[in-house]
Formats: C-alpha cells, structure tokens, sequence
C-alpha cells in the first residue's frame, strides 16, 4: 500500500473537476427563474441526454442490443417497476445474443 | 423526523440497488486495469472514491500511462464529466427547496445511474435529501469497495455481458426515459439526441456523443418551442 504525493495531488484535482461539472448546473441555476426558450432547453435535458447516453449502446452493436432495446421500451411503457424493466432488458438481451451468434 | 428520513432513504435504495450488482463487475474491471497500469491498490481505491466517475477513471487510466501534463489531464476528466453539467442543472430544478449546503453535498454523488433515477421520481413525486442519498450515495462505497478488490485479486467477476449485466444501464435509462414522453415534439428530440449521438460516436473520439445528442436534442426543443410561439 503506497502513494506517490503528486499522483495524490492528480487524484484530488481530477476530483474537483468531476465534482466541479456535478455542482456548476446547480449552482448556475439556482434562484433563476426560467422561461421562454431556456426553459424548452433545460426541459429537454432529461429525455436528450438519456437517449445520447445510450443510443450507441442500443443502434451500434448490432440486432440483439437494438431489438432488446425495443423490448425493454414496451415493457417500460406498460408501466411496469424499474426492477421488472431491467429484468427484461437483461434477460432479452442474452437470449437474443445467443440467437444471433 | 428520522422515521421519515429511512424510510425515504430506503425508497431511493429501493430504485438504485439493481445498479449495485451492474457496477460491481465495472469498478472491478478498472481495478484490476489500474493496478495493471501500475496503480497501487490504495492509488486505485483513493481514485475511485475521489474521481468517483467510470467514465473519467477509464480515460484517465489511459492517459496516466501515456505520461499526459497534469493540466491536460484534469481539462480532459472535466470535457468527459461536461454532461453532468447538464444533468445537474435539470435537478436543480427539483431540489430548489433543499438547504443549499446539503443539495452541494448531495451533488458529490449525483452520477448518470442515481440523476436518472432521480429524474424518473421527480415526474411524480417531490424529492426530498433523504430520498437523494439512498438512490444516489450506495452506489460509491460499491465502486470503492469493487475497485480494491479488483485491483488486490484481479478481476475474477468477468465483464458481466455473459449475463447482460452490461445492458443493465441502457435497460435502466430506457425505462427512465419512458416517463417522459409528452407526444412528437419528444420523438423529434429523441430522434435528434439519437441521430447526432451515433454519429458523434462513430466520427469524434472520446465521449463527447453524450453532450453532442444532449444539446441537439435540445436544439430540437428550443427550434419547436420559437415555432410554436411565432404561430
């Protein structure tokens, strides 16, 4: 068990960073009223960032992520528990991955 | 008071615990990269515990072993974590009634998996601190803890995708992202945010698709919203 200081010192900055990107939405918009086009802006940030987050996973690997995807979406739209929606994503995409091996 | 405060807490934990079981062979991946890269098992815990950021550990592993200049190395961590600007500025709208000392806290641990479950709840329900610390903080002593043991034992879990355990995030945001459809101006953005993200990841390396298809789906919102303002 040993560190090297200025490899401590590298961790604490990359530290401030990502928590630096975690506070500044916060603190940027707190107190602020928002309307008009940055309130359709920060309302869209839930559903974009959601789907860029994962759209490579499900549309660039191949059938098996992209029909699981497809899967996991009605599931999730018959309202059922998050639990249950993971569940079936997971399970969906093992048995279509060895379909499609 | 503190009846309240559990019982809130294990609400969160309630939603965020399937997670636990999706990370653990992740942070045990990094580990045992980092250790491989040379990292100490404290350097690897430390890390994980301070960066706390997939995402900006495993570029960060990269560029520690190619010798980058601390700056560069910090301007990079911040360029990957730039989506959480993002996130964090659509929370805020949710927590505006939170101390603000305890909503800066909270925000340490407001990763992609614990902000889309908050996202997912804020629909429906006030959230309160307690609720932000159980569907949020677990996550971090499971990465820590996953981190040192694949870093001590290499990583004896495997990659997890022989049991979908990787699908388990996209499986998670699909389910989250069901709750905010509010008719075709969302699929327009959808569309967006999707189209220019797959690109992105296909032609700009590193992980800028995110903030890509984020703020083109926010264009998207933004062009709807003038539209249907000038009509």
């Amino acid at each position: 068990m040993s560190i090297d200081p200025l490899f401590f010192l590298a961790i604490v900055m990359m530290g401030c960073a990502t928590y630096a990107t975690r506070l500044s939405g916060y603190l940027l918009l707190r107190g602020v009223r928002i309307e008009g086009r940055v309130k359709a802006a920060i309302d869209a940030v839930p559903p974009a960032i959601l789907t860029a987050v994962i759209a490579p996973a499900v549309f660039l690997q191949g059938w098996a992520e992209m029909i699981a995807g497809a899967v996991t979406l009605v599931v999730a739209l018959l309202r059922a528990p998050l639990l249950v929606t993971i569940g079936a994503g997971v399970a969906s995409v093992v048995a279509l991955r060895h379909l499609f091996m | 008071m503190m009846r309240d405060f559990w019982c809130d807490f294990w609400r969160g934990f309630g939603e965020v615990w399937p997670m636990l079981l999706a990370y653990a062979p992740i942070a045990a991946l990094w580990g045992a990269v980092a250790a491989g890269q040379g990292f100490s098992p404290l350097e690897a815990i430390l890390m994980s515990g301070i960066v706390y950021s997939g995402a900006a550990q495993f570029v960060a592993v990269d560029l520690v072993k190619a010798a980058t200049p601390l700056s560069l190395l910090v301007f990079t961590i911040a360029t990957v974590g730039l989506r959480h600007v993002l996130m964090s500025a659509s929370i805020s709208r949710h927590i505006t009634h939170f101390p603000k000392l305890r909503a800066s806290i909270l925000m340490f641990w407001l990763t992609d998996e614990a902000w889309a479950i908050l996202e997912r709840r804020a629909l429906h329900e006030k959230l309160t601190p307690a609720y932000f610390l159980g569907a949020s903080m677990p996550l971090w002593p499971n990465w820590i803890l996953f981190t040192g043991i694949g870093a001590l034992v290499g990583n004896r879990l495997g990659d997890g995708s022989a049991i979908g355990l990787d699908f388990a995030f996209a499986a998670m945001f699909i389910a989250v992202l069901a709750g905010f459809w509010k008719g075709p101006r969302t699929g327009a953005i959808l569309a967006a945010s999707a189209a220019a993200a797959c690109a992105a990841k296909l032609l700009v390396p590193g992980a800028w698709y995110i903030l890509i298809g984020g703020i083109a789906g926010m264009a998207v919102s933004v062009a709807l919203h003038s539209e249907r303002e000038t009509a």
